[in-house]
């Protein structure tokens, strides 16, 4: 990216900055916002859209989406709880519910590379056909009677402090989407498709096997998100998760990931989504309705697509009137001779 | 500044002293010009030397900070396209911008057809309009075929129509010829003449010289923002004309050195994807440069597409110093050894938004690497190595591609490939849009290549060029080779021949 360009306003900054502007105000003037609990359960109610938002951005960076992946969740709930209900153990059922996320990720990234269809049309269907496979599985059924071993990790916290046990988990993937989105080969090809399918075809990037690979990653970790969802609330039912997909989108395009593709860094997306996070856990505490936070993560949606664009905007005429002001840099190397 | 024009006709249109500049850079520098009613002026210069700044001026987008524009003599301001569209002023752009689904007679008329009672569109008296248009063009399209599939020649035609559906008394032609073919040129030159003898006013810009003989009246060169000279054609040798562009003598444009070729580097047999091209076996050696002549449409860049990769191939094999390619697989090309710098620069070529050190980069995505990551010291200094060599004309290494002019962008596709040391270059249309001294720098690269071993395929459409640099010329016609001439016996006739289907070798 033209980092020179964009230093001077790069929205992922805005976002990380205005995460920090909301906390410091929700610390000072929101009551019970502060204390180490009500802070682990703002990471822990977090951690969903977190961990899914890990290979949504890297999705989103290389041009495509997904919209199935609350239902892959869901569907991963389901299928622990029917398990766990049949008696089988937790150990055996976790991968199981994993290795049905990463079917889910194949199905739509073979439909999206091999058929050549839209992802945001694939995965609107499988959004729905995933969530009803969820309910014929569990029925109108809640599983809760998981192992408390199992229970308390997904829902406690590292002594008094405000760290979640799975916190530290996230905070490993997360090192690795980072290390993987922008110091590695792939990560470098992902941006190329993004701003230039064609061209990185051209320069040999196996496009198709790169998008495969990043569906499969995000059902992998959708039902990952599922088993936490199930455990950290100890309710396994078809419906867990309905609805994440739009936090999941609106928290990574808020911070900064162009929809268009090709854009965007990862840190920025994990600060939209505590930005996100932070913003829901202050509303709770104030007593707003779940319907009015709906709307509130649908107007960030909108301002998310808008705000990037114009920083960008005022970036470029920043830099217009930098060229104005001083003369033209130096044109290097020489010309022919 | 003189304006030798109170005898002679008036000027339509003209510019008298104007300066326009863009923050440090100024672009224009005391210009005037004068374009009378048929005539068709040419407009001459290097990339960068403000022609695109001086079309604009006169289409009514930039407005000059000094010096007056002219319409019949008057003094006017363009407070954007329109006022000069209404003026009578149409631009007609190197790549046409058609609605691919809507009709010839659709685009033309777009948000202004005839209506019927009610508001309805009146299909019929667009369609007759549009015929009436064609006849007056002289040329023979179905008013109600869709743009898709139209030839850019076609698209540029429908452009015209659409200009003179507008009564424009000056049409400026940006490069129109640039992705033409032969017969495809002469198509619009007829439309042009035609359009002269009923007394428009032509401005025209093309990087290629024979094209300013051909068509042209007079001659405008810029450089540097500055106007070199306005005068007559008559009497003007094409060496004359790049010495007013360059302000210097240019050294041979086709700067080909004599290599004795090596063992063949890429080995194609029985190449065939169907319904494209059929049956296309050739070598091509170390050391030396094979052109690949034809028709827009013959199947030269589909048969590339083909050995890289980028499209399956039904049948047949690639070989690349005896390394049979997998189908289908530009990533084991290149491991191979080869590369393809293809026709669409800023499509297939480049990541426009991306900057230059990493558009450079993306071939070196597995070579700079260390330890599984981007060694991103290697990646830049790979990058700024190439971009040195190939003297890429840029202020910083980290600014996007589409801040370059063209010859430069081209240049950093070169790079991008040079970069990975290939054993066979293809090159598809490797000069296309680029001005007359970088395109020498492109010939004598492309010459020196062949001199350090290197096999070169070059497919182009600009004869000269073919018959410059190539040690032998193969021609395709309809999907199939036709020809194989060698450089001695290669002349535009020769080549023309097999590429219109009128001979077989």
């Amino acid at each position: 990216m033209p980092e020179s360009l964009t230093r001077a306003v790069r929205w992922d900054t805005v976002v990380g900055a205005l995460l920090v502007v909301v906390l410091l105000l929700s610390f000072a003037t929101v009551d019970g916002f502060g204390n180490a609990l009500n802070l682990s359960f703002l990471i822990g109610n977090t951690l969903p859209i977190a961990l899914i938002a890990l290979p949504m951005t890297l999705l989103v960076v290389c041009g495509e989406i997904d919209l199935s992946v609350a239902s892959t969740a869901g569907l991963s709930g389901a299928v622990m709880g029917a398990l766990w209900n049949q008696g089988m153990a937790i150990e055996t059922i976790i991968p199981i519910c994993l290795l049905v996320g990463v079917v889910c990720g194949l199905v739509n990234g073979l439909l999206v590379t091999r058929l050549g269809l839209p992802s945001l049309a694939v995965t609107i269907g499988t959004l729905a056909a995933y969530r009803g496979i969820a309910q014929i599985v569990l029925g109108s059924d809640a599983v809760t009677d998981f192992p408390t071993r199992y229970l308390d990790f997904a829902a406690g916290r590292i002594g008094d402090t405000f760290v979640p046990y799975a916190f530290l988990p996230f905070l490993v993937l997360l090192a690795i989407a980072v290390v993987a989105l922008h110091a590695t080969p792939f990560g470098r090809s992902l941006f190329a498709i993004g701003a230039g399918e064609e061209a990185a075809r051209f320069a040999g990037i196996r496009v198709k096997r790169q998008k495969l690979i990043l569906f499969t990653l995000t059902g992998l970790m959708s039902a990952l998100t599922g088993v936490f969802w199930a455990l950290h609330y100890a309710s396994a039912r078809y419906d867990n998760a309905t609805g994440l997909e739009l936090s999941v989108v609106a928290a990574v395009l808020l911070g900064g990931i162009d929809f268009d593709g090709g854009r965007g860094t990862l840190g920025g997306a994990i600060a939209g989504v505590f930005l996100l996070g932070a913003l829901q856990n202050v509303m709770s505490l104030q007593d707003v309705s779940a319907q009015s936070q709906i709307v509130v993560t649908g107007v960030l949606l909108v301002l998310s697509v808008l705000g990037p664009r114009v920083a960008r905007q005022v970036a470029v005429a920043r830099a217009g009137r930098r060229a104005a002001a001083s003369p033209p840099a130096p044109k290097a190397p020489t010309p022919a001779p | 500044m003189t304006h030798p024009s109170d005898t002679g006709p008036a000027p339509v249109l003209a510019l008298r002293d104007v300066s326009r500049s863009f923050g440090a850079v100024r672009a224009l520098r005391d210009v005037s010009l004068e374009l009378f009613p048929g005539e068709v002026h040419a407009l001459a210069g290097e990339n960068g030397a403000g022609k695109s700044t001086l079309i604009k001026t006169l289409a009514g987008v930039h407005r000059p900070d000094a010096g007056q524009v002219l319409l019949d003599g008057a003094p006017v301001v363009f407070h954007g396209p329109k006022d000069a569209r209404d003026a009578g002023i149409a631009v007609i752009y190197q790549e046409p911008t058609l609605f691919p689904d809507l009709s010839i007679a659709e685009n033309i008329y777009m948000g202004r057809q005839p209506r019927r009672a009610l508001g309805r569109i009146d299909h019929r008296a667009t369609h007759e309009a549009t015929a009436a248009l064609m006849k007056r063009l002289g040329v023979d399209l179905d008013p109600d075929r869709p743009a898709r599939g139209l030839s850019i020649a076609d698209q540029q035609i429908v452009e015209i129509a659409k200009a003179l559906s507008f009564d424009a008394r000056v049409l400026i032609m940006d490069e129109p010829t640039a992705a033409l073919t032969g017969s495809e040129v002469a198509r619009l030159f007829g439309v042009v003449r035609t359009l002269r003898e009923q007394g428009a006013a032509v401005l025209f810009i093309s990087h290629r010289l024979e094209e300013i003989f051909a068509i042209c009246q007079k001659v405008t060169t810029l450089r540097d923002g500055a106007r070199i000279a306005s005068e007559p054609l008559d009497g003007m040798t094409e060496d004359d004309l790049v010495r007013r562009m360059v302000g210097r003598d240019l050294e041979e444009l086709y700067p080909k050195q004599d290599v004795r070729p090596g063992e063949v580097a890429l080995s194609v047999r029985r190449l065939t994807r169907e319904g494209v091209f059929t049956d296309v076996s050739f070598d091509v050696r170390r050391g030396e440069i094979v052109g690949l002549a034809g028709l827009v449409g013959a199947g030269r860049t589909e048969v590339a597409r083909a050995v890289f990769g980028i499209d399956r191939r039904d049948a047949g094999e690639v070989e690349v110093d005896g390394r049979r390619l997998t189908n289908g697989a530009p990533s084991t090309a290149m491991a191979a050894g080869l590369a393809l710098v293809p026709e669409d620069r800023r499509a297939q070529g480049l990541v426009m938004d991306m900057s230059i050190e990493r558009n450079i980069g993306l071939t070196g995505l597995r070579t700079t690497v260390r330890a599984g990551l981007m060694d991103r010291g290697a990646e830049r200094s790979r990058s700024l190595d190439w971009a040195v060599r190939l003297q890429v004309k840029y202020a910083r290494i980290a600014d996007a591609v589409n801040t370059l002019s063209g010859g430069n962008q081209q240049k950093v596709v070169l790079a991008k490939w040079l970069a990975t040391g290939p054993k066979v270059l293809i090159v598809d249309e490797p000069t296309r849009g680029i001005d007359v001294g970088t395109k020498a720098e492109v010939h004598r690269l492309l010459s020196q290549l062949a001199a350090d071993g290197v096999a070169v395929l070059m497919i182009s459409s600009d004869l000269p060029e073919i018959l410059g640099m190539a040690d032998r010329v193969l021609v395709m016609h309809e999907g199939r080779l036709t020809a194989e001439i060698p450089r001695a016996d290669a002349t535009e006739e020769t080549v023309m021949a097999a590429a219109t289907g009128r001979a077989a070798a």
